[in-house]
């Protein structure tokens, strides 16, 4: 049985990695087609991804969007669970599912609604409306994340803070973050992850700026180039990072 | 820095259960209050009212004099160490024993200066850098405890503070605190369900009851004259003999109605009171004494818990004449 389930399991991380695997494999191809035979390795089309003028823009779009997006959802995420953990409302249960229920809707239909939303309010699509759905598809995540962590633990530590004459504000920022660091950390770094790879909403809600998953789209319309597979190689390793980083802090926090 | 508290006719209801009934309560300025009895019956609950985590659903709180209606925690002259002792588990040692200075806008070294000096006070002199992590459980009671004193209270709340410690820890730390609240001043509010723990730290005793206080006074008088059956049998054992016109199943003892309450140490060979010959049924050394169960011949259904002399060697069969001092009859 052993020998058939160590094959088992390479067959699974193949098929998860594989596609990775070739496109980063590609985008060092020394030729002008990111398809077999792989002819020799060079840098070169790194070289001209970041040189280019529009690649580099939507870059950076893509930066600012991911941080100030997963800022923003964590901020709104936090502060929502610790409400709802401190408070026991009738309602507190049906408040807490419908702030997780974005999670099930899929991400054109999000897209649509809000571009529908935006159209009707006058309101042009750019980095900010795209950042808009982005927050939308973020908020459940760290709610949902920033909910679980919180434990009897750290209520305990806020009353006794509130005795010793914190304010709400304070017993947020000089208790209840910092006890729950690590958890906030992991909600934000996947939040960038999800921000960062997004395309659908960024491709409907975005116009003249956009964020780097729409330019790959738009460059692969002009055809196939290992200068795709290089951008698509950078994305990978920033989401990869991020997703690492999440990891390591939940886990740590479990330790 | 230190005052007194008054609790006039509080009540509090969750829901429809109602959990204290017109309790009324003085506190003087620099006593040593110790709130005992039995798990739900209220203690926990009226130490929360005063320090403003629920509101009485009627009655008044005043400390110092002030109507503490309305007021939130952090705004009260009072602190609280905590049972679970909720410290700031990413603050070190001075950080968590300085945090309410910090929030009364005390400056940095001020703050590092008195925390240093409770952590002393506490005997954690030196340990400002250490985390709570590293602590064993008695540490970090003192560190709640540092931390609760350095803001100077007017009044301090403990919330069964002793109650995760081991016996031996418990007993010693009784006496710690008794020590700094005789240093400090301040008033302190105990609340325990040990009643020996409340004897040994209390000026004052308060027994409590289904959300009633059944006692109050110092220990040797709640101990010696309870005022309830309840308060009596809370602070330690006790024999119940039915008194009907003076008369019990064992005979003329005492004039009145009611019931008989003698405490076993108050029971043995000699006395003012004769209970007549009873018949061993068991004895059992305690260390300090024997314990012995006695059934009097007079009505021999009724059992008396008797606590003899470390020296004395009672042996099951054996008839002796029993005698009682410091009877008190309760209705």
């Amino acid at each position: 049985m052993r020998p058939l389930a160590w094959a088992y399991l390479a067959a699974a991380y193949a098929f998860i990695f594989l596609p990775v695997v070739v496109l980063v494999a590609f985008s060092f191809q020394d030729g002008r087609l990111p398809v077999p035979p792989l002819k020799g390795l060079t840098l070169d089309w790194y070289a001209k991804v970041l040189a280019d003028r529009a690649v580099r823009a939507a870059l950076w779009n893509s930066v600012v969007v991911a941080v100030l997006t997963s800022l923003v959802a964590l901020v709104l995420g936090f502060l929502a669970a610790h409400a709802l953990a401190r408070v026991r409302l009738p309602g507190s249960a049906a408040l807490r599912v419908l702030l997780i229920a974005p999670m099930t809707v899929s991400y054109l239909i999000i897209a649509l609604g809000l571009l529908a939303v935006f159209n009707a309010a006058g309101i042009r699509p750019s980095l900010v409306t795209a950042g808009i759905g982005h927050v939308v598809i973020n908020l459940p995540l760290c709610f949902a994340i920033c909910f679980a962590a919180m434990g009897d633990q750290q209520k305990a530590a806020e009353r006794a803070a509130r005795d010793l004459g914190a304010s709400e504000a304070r017993v947020l920022w000089l208790v209840s973050a910092p006890m729950l660091a690590p958890a906030l950390a992991a909600a934000f770094f996947l939040s960038l992850t999800f921000s960062w790879d997004e395309f659908i909403i960024a491709f409907l809600l975005t116009r003249f700026d956009v964020t780097l998953p729409v330019e790959i789209w738009s460059m692969l319309r002009s055809g196939l180039s290992p200068a795709i597979n290089a951008v698509g190689a950078l994305v990978f390793l920033v989401s990869a990072a991020a997703v690492m980083l999440a990891e390591l802090l939940l886990a740590r926090r479990r330790a | 820095m230190t005052a007194g508290l008054t609790i006039e006719g509080v009540s509090q209801r969750f829901g429809a259960t109602e959990v204290l009934h017109d309790v009324s309560l003085a506190i003087a300025a620099g006593e040593f209050v110790v709130l005992l009895g039995p798990s739900g019956c209220g203690k926990t609950t009226l130490l929360n009212l005063i320090a403003g985590f629920a509101e009485p659903s009627r009655g008044r709180i005043l400390i110092g004099g002030r109507d503490m209606a309305g007021i939130p925690p952090r705004d009260r002259p009072t602190t609280t160490v905590f049972q679970d002792y909720a410290l700031f588990p990413h603050m070190t040692l001075g950080d968590n024993v300085a945090f309410g200075l910090r929030m009364r806008g005390v400056g940095r070294a001020e703050r590092r200066a008195r925390a240093a000096a409770m952590l002393e006070l506490v005997g954690l002199a030196g340990r400002d850098g250490a985390r709570p992590h590293e602590l064993s459980g008695g540490q970090r009671q003192r560190v709640a405890l540092a931390r609760a004193l350095a803001v100077e209270p007017e009044v301090l709340l403990l919330d069964e503070p002793l109650g995760a410690l081991d016996l031996k820890l418990r007993r010693a730390m009784q006496e710690e605190l008794k020590a700094i609240q005789r240093r400090v001043g301040t008033t302190f509010v105990h609340v325990t369900h040990d009643q020996e723990e409340a004897m040994a730290i209390a000026d004052r005793v308060v027994v409590m009851n289904a959300g009633r206080i059944e006692d109050e006074g110092p220990p040797r008088q709640v101990y010696l004259r309870p005022r309830t059956l309840f308060s009596a049998g809370f602070m330690g054992e006790v024999n119940r003999i039915p008194l009907d016109g003076g008369l019990s199943p064992l005979g003329a003892l005492v004039p009145g109605n009611g019931t008989l309450c003698l405490r076993p140490e108050a029971i043995g060979t000699e006395g003012p009171v004769a209970l007549g010959p009873a018949r061993v049924v068991e004895a059992a050394f305690f260390g300090t004494h024997v314990r012995a169960r006695f059934a009097p011949l007079a009505a021999p259904a009724m059992q008396l818990v008797v606590y003899l002399p470390q020296t004395a060697l009672p042996e099951p069969g054996a008839v002796m004449d029993l005698f009682a001092r410091d009877p008190v009859i309760l209705p």
